[in-house]
């Protein structure tokens, strides 16, 4: 919905709130999500503003609030009502009126430092105990910097001034949040400056209320909230289509010729280009993948691209449509080619005309607003579409692999026999038991797969690691590499045994970057013998569709399974008998174990 | 502006909030009238206030306003003040 993607009207959007609610619920194929919201001041409209813009995300929240203030004692001693709700996630909420001790000037060094490690170890100590009881996400704000500021320019500086105090506490949750995986910091530091910390702490709203912010303040912070939660659920952005006149360079290539562009240091209009096209080339080492469209004879795009000055070369994006096909098109198009939903991808176009266009007809596309060239990286910046949670290797090297299956598709068209295609690509896998190095790339999958995704059960980081120490589960993860490059981690199985001899499978997902390599059956191969490994006799299948997974229908079938029931929203299961044997399906990967 | 004009566009923002196109604010409504006004939507309703009106209240008198009459003079007293 338009109207929660940034810049919003937060006047619309707090008084509508119910309207906007009852028209979200709507949604179909909400994911459900409990969590629990530990307050250290007013909470309510920090949480009806999360739940706008969760839902917006797809996400459905149901709430635990704490009563006020009472943050640390819900998290130190717990409470019935807290333990019954069983978080997925947990937010802190806890703002610079929660720090206790403040240093006073009469302090010497020794004294500062305790009170600073006595703040810490309070949010500490209450860290640990929730992930002991817990294990699920924190997500916990950091301070936002004082209202006012007693020595002056000062504070910031010595260590009895509030501001210092603040600065180095938050260095020490950023110590932690490093050192800690499933902990998020809420930067509020960040939001409240963008917003005004003036108007950020107006003292009415605490004094009245007890709100550690202004009100209208609220939706800026719940959507930045929002942003940490939809990447833990790996509703990130993954691409970006660009236009290009007027949005990677000023004027017309076409019309103006590449030699006339705005774009290099020479001219404001053209450093603002300039600085534009390196904002989005840093996107790459987020593993976010470019690409053009752009209403252009294709050699004017390429020759635009190859400007001297700018930054952004056609080696740089994965697939450039340049030509007079209607965008929205041309945007589907690129979704095909990559094997990505188009509800992945940020369309940056300068002309509103071609964002109304693409926005309604292409389902669940964003296309930022943008105004004014000097404006562009602010306002993309600023819907947090790439929002970084959990990084892993695999999305440093992304491009690259967009790109090795560029070259085997081109390669493809070499082949008469699609086997023979298969055999040249001398694929090698390797399909064993998790490793703890890839479970943060397991997590990130379960999260992100939507179309080669039989159950579509979503798996934290810390459900991951649960699955992993528990060995009534089978759990496979595959890496594939061939002669163009290597994909990395791109399949993982997770089949739990029930019953000694059942073997029931939670979930089986594979990336879509290697469809149509047999990587399904060298897995299968594999589940196989691992399971007659436990003496396992029977193999469960489910498929439960979605809007997005209809590709693998009947994966099972085609597995060899027999289907057992179906019920009127199609949900399927399946079972294969392997007590009689089995015979491998693979023949055209080495598989290393 | 005159009161009535006033108790028009409040009366429009008490329904957005609400999201109730049956509530008709008097003089005399107050927050036992209108189910949903608790003390939480209080904080909504009178930011929402300020910014149909663009004034703002202090805290004396968020804190001893009685009805949405006395809120009504609060608000010509302050656009008549510019």
């Amino acid at each position: 919905m338009k109207k929660l993607e940034y810049p919003f009207d937060v006047n619309y959007i707090m008084k509508n709130k119910r309207k906007i609610k009852k028209e979200l619920l709507l949604k179909p194929g909400l994911l459900e999500k409990n969590i629990a919201i530990l307050g250290g001041s007013t909470t309510s409209e920090i949480k009806n503003m999360l739940e706008l813009f969760l839902l917006n995300y797809g996400i459905k929240p149901t709430f635990y609030e704490s009563e006020y203030n009472k943050f640390y004692e819900d998290a130190m001693f717990g409470n019935e009502e807290l333990d019954n709700f069983k978080p997925d996630i947990i937010y802190i909420h806890t703002s610079n009126r929660n720090i206790i001790q403040y240093p006073i000037m009469y302090d010497d060094e020794k004294m500062v430092e305790e009170k600073l490690n006595f703040e810490y170890e309070k949010f500490k100590k209450m860290w640990d105990k929730l992930f002991s009881k817990f294990n699920v996400s924190i997500i916990q704000n950091n301070f936002e910097y004082p209202y006012y500021r007693l020595l002056g320019n000062k504070d910031a500086v010595d260590i009895h001034g509030k501001t210092n105090f603040i600065t180095r506490l938050n260095q020490k949750f950023y110590d932690y949040a490093n050192q800690t995986k499933n902990f998020f910091i809420n930067d509020i530091n960040y939001v409240s400056s963008c917003y005004g910390l003036d108007k950020w702490s107006n003292q009415f709203y605490w004094h009245m209320y007890k709100y550690a912010m202004e009100v209208p303040a609220i939706p800026y912070l719940s959507f930045n909230l929002a942003n940490i939660i939809k990447s833990i659920y790996g509703k990130n952005k993954k691409a970006f289509v660009l236009d290009l006149d007027n949005t990677l360079w000023g004027g017309i290539v076409g019309d103006d010729g590449v030699e006339n562009l705005k774009i290099g240091p020479e001219v404001p209009s053209g450093q603002v280009y300039t600085e534009f096209q390196n904002y989005l080339k840093e996107h790459k080492s987020l593993g976010v993948i470019l690409n053009i469209n752009s209403k252009n004879e294709y050699e004017n795009a390429i020759a635009g691209l190859n400007h001297p000055a700018g930054t952004l070369k056609p080696e740089d994006f994965i697939i450039i449509k340049a030509n007079w096909n209607p965008k929205n098109l041309n945007i589907k198009d690129i979704a095909e080619e990559l094997n990505l939903g188009a509800d992945s991808f940020v369309f940056v176009d300068d002309n509103p005309a071609e964002r109304q266009i693409c926005k309604d007809y292409v389902e669940g596309l964003s296309t930022p607003e943008i105004d004014v060239p000097e404006n562009y990286i602010k306002i993309i910046d600023h819907n947090g579409y790439f929002e970084v949670t959990n990084f892993s290797n695999e999305d440093l090297k992304k491009s690259e692999m967009y790109k090795d299956n560029a070259k085997r598709s081109q390669m493809m068209a070499t082949f008469d026999n699609y086997d023979d295609y298969l055999l040249s690509l001398k694929m090698k896998a390797e399909i064993t038991t998790f490793k703890p190095i890839y479970l943060e790339r397991i997590s990130q999958l379960s999260n992100k797969s939507n179309q080669f995704n039989l159950t579509t059960k979503r798996y934290s980081l810390a459900d991951i690691e649960s699955v992993n120490q528990d060995d009534t589960y089978i759990k496979l993860y595959g890496k594939l590499e061939d002669i163009f490059g290597d994909n990395g981690v791109i399949t993982v199985v997770i089949g739990n045994i029930k019953n000694e001899d059942e073997l029931h499978i939670d979930l089986w997902i594979m990336s879509c970057r290697v469809l149509k390599r047999n990587m399904e059956f060298a897995m299968m191969d594999e589940l196989v013998k691992k399971a007659k490994e436990r003496n396992i006799k029977t193999i469960y299948g489910y498929y439960y569709p979605t809007l997005k997974n209809k590709m693998v229908n009947n994966f099972y079938d085609l597995q060899g399974f027999e289907e057992i029931s179906c019920d009127e929203q199609g949900n399927k299961t399946y079972k294969l008998d392997i007590s009689k044997g089995y015979t491998n399906k693979n023949n055209v990967i080495e598989v290393e174990e | 502006m005159k009161r009535e004009e006033v108790f028009e566009r409040l009366n429009k923002v008490f329904r957005d909030i609400f999201d109730d196109e049956s509530i008709v604010v008097t003089e005399e409504t107050t927050s036992n009238d209108i189910e949903d006004w608790d003390s939480l939507e209080h904080i909504n309703l009178v930011v929402a206030v300020e910014q149909e009106f663009g004034m703002k209240f202090n805290m004396n008198e968020v804190t001893t306003m009685k009805n949405v009459g006395e809120m009504v003079d609060i608000i010509l007293d302050r656009i008549e003040g510019k």
